[in-house]
């Protein structure tokens, strides 16, 4: 068993078991962060598979980023502070038979298939070819990309930030009007 | 310790598998939870099943570094998607007070 075999199983044990936790737990809080963890080793995983700046990208923009947002969303629809953080969950007994049969029809998909093989060698993957691939092959989606993230945080901006009307305030059924 | 070849060099299969189980927790997640924000949460651990899968075939299949491209992708999406999705579940919070899935079947107050 060599390095890698190692990192791998240390890790695939982590990832899922903090996604397991996550699915779970009953508080919103620990799942937060058990899914800190899952996304952490993803990354490892990722570069364990040669991508080094997917690795570094999930760190950031996951770990850094939407695990933050999540972590806000979850103080920011709770009732003050008093109020415990758990959730109810509901149809556990036929939801977990529905995922677990869809597991294992996964995986033995992904087993019996005979998968065409060309493995990457390392010294393929460079910022270089990503960066030149991202500006030739894949310009129009990376132009749609940046259009779609000005559009998400305007979008956002604008839900978040609406103020109440005055006659919501007062606690009146507002007009259709006033909600849009 | 002596281990079977299958296991003891992890491959393209054993990646996928590992994407297999995160997806069906996820979806486990997405079904079971009635937390808005649970539910994203599952959706964010699908994304990262996929992205798993993207990076494994591209290092081992025939995908070159299209899949890297792919993966990258998905988190600029996953990232514009949970900043909305976290703004709705905000203005569902200050309409209705509650983010539980199942008491917001009203389109308004």
């Amino acid at each position: 068993m060599d390095l890698f075999a190692i990192v791998f199983y240390l890790f695939a044990i982590l990832i899922v078991s903090t996604a397991a936790i996550m699915v779970f737990s009953k508080n919103i809080v620990y799942s937060a962060f058990a899914l800190m963890f899952t996304l952490a080793g993803l990354a490892v995983f990722y570069a364990l598979l040669f991508a080094g700046f997917v690795a570094v990208t999930q760190l950031l923009v996951y770990v850094g980023g939407i695990l933050v947002l999540i972590l806000f969303g979850v103080m920011l629809t709770t009732r003050g502070y008093f109020e415990r953080v758990r959730i109810r969950t509901v149809y556990m007994l036929p939801s977990a038979l529905f995922a677990g049969i869809i597991a294992v029809l996964l995986i033995a998909v992904f087993v019996t298939t005979d998968w065409t093989l060309a493995p990457l060698s390392e010294g393929d993957v460079t910022l270089a070819a990503l960066g030149e691939l991202l500006l030739t092959d894949f310009m129009l989606p990376f132009q749609v990309a940046g259009v779609l993230l000005l559009l998400a945080i305007i979008g956002a901006v604008l839900m978040a930030a609406r103020k109440r009307g005055p006659l919501e305030k007062k606690g009146t059924v507002p007009d259709a009007d006033k909600i849009i | 310790m002596v281990l079977p070849d299958w296991l003891a060099e992890p491959g393209l299969n054993h990646f996928l598998v590992v994407g297999a189980l995160l997806f069906s927790l996820g979806l486990l997640a997405v079904m079971t939870r009635r937390n808005l924000i649970m539910v994203l949460m599952g959706i964010e651990l699908i994304l990262n099943a996929a992205n798993l899968n993207l990076v494994a075939f591209s290092r081992y299949g025939a995908l070159a570094l299209d899949g890297h491209l792919f993966a990258l992708f998905v988190i600029i999406i996953a990232a514009a998607e949970a900043a909305v999705a976290l703004a709705i579940a905000l203005a569902i919070y200050n309409r209705f007070g509650t983010v539980d899935v199942e008491q917001l079947s009203d389109l308004r107050e």
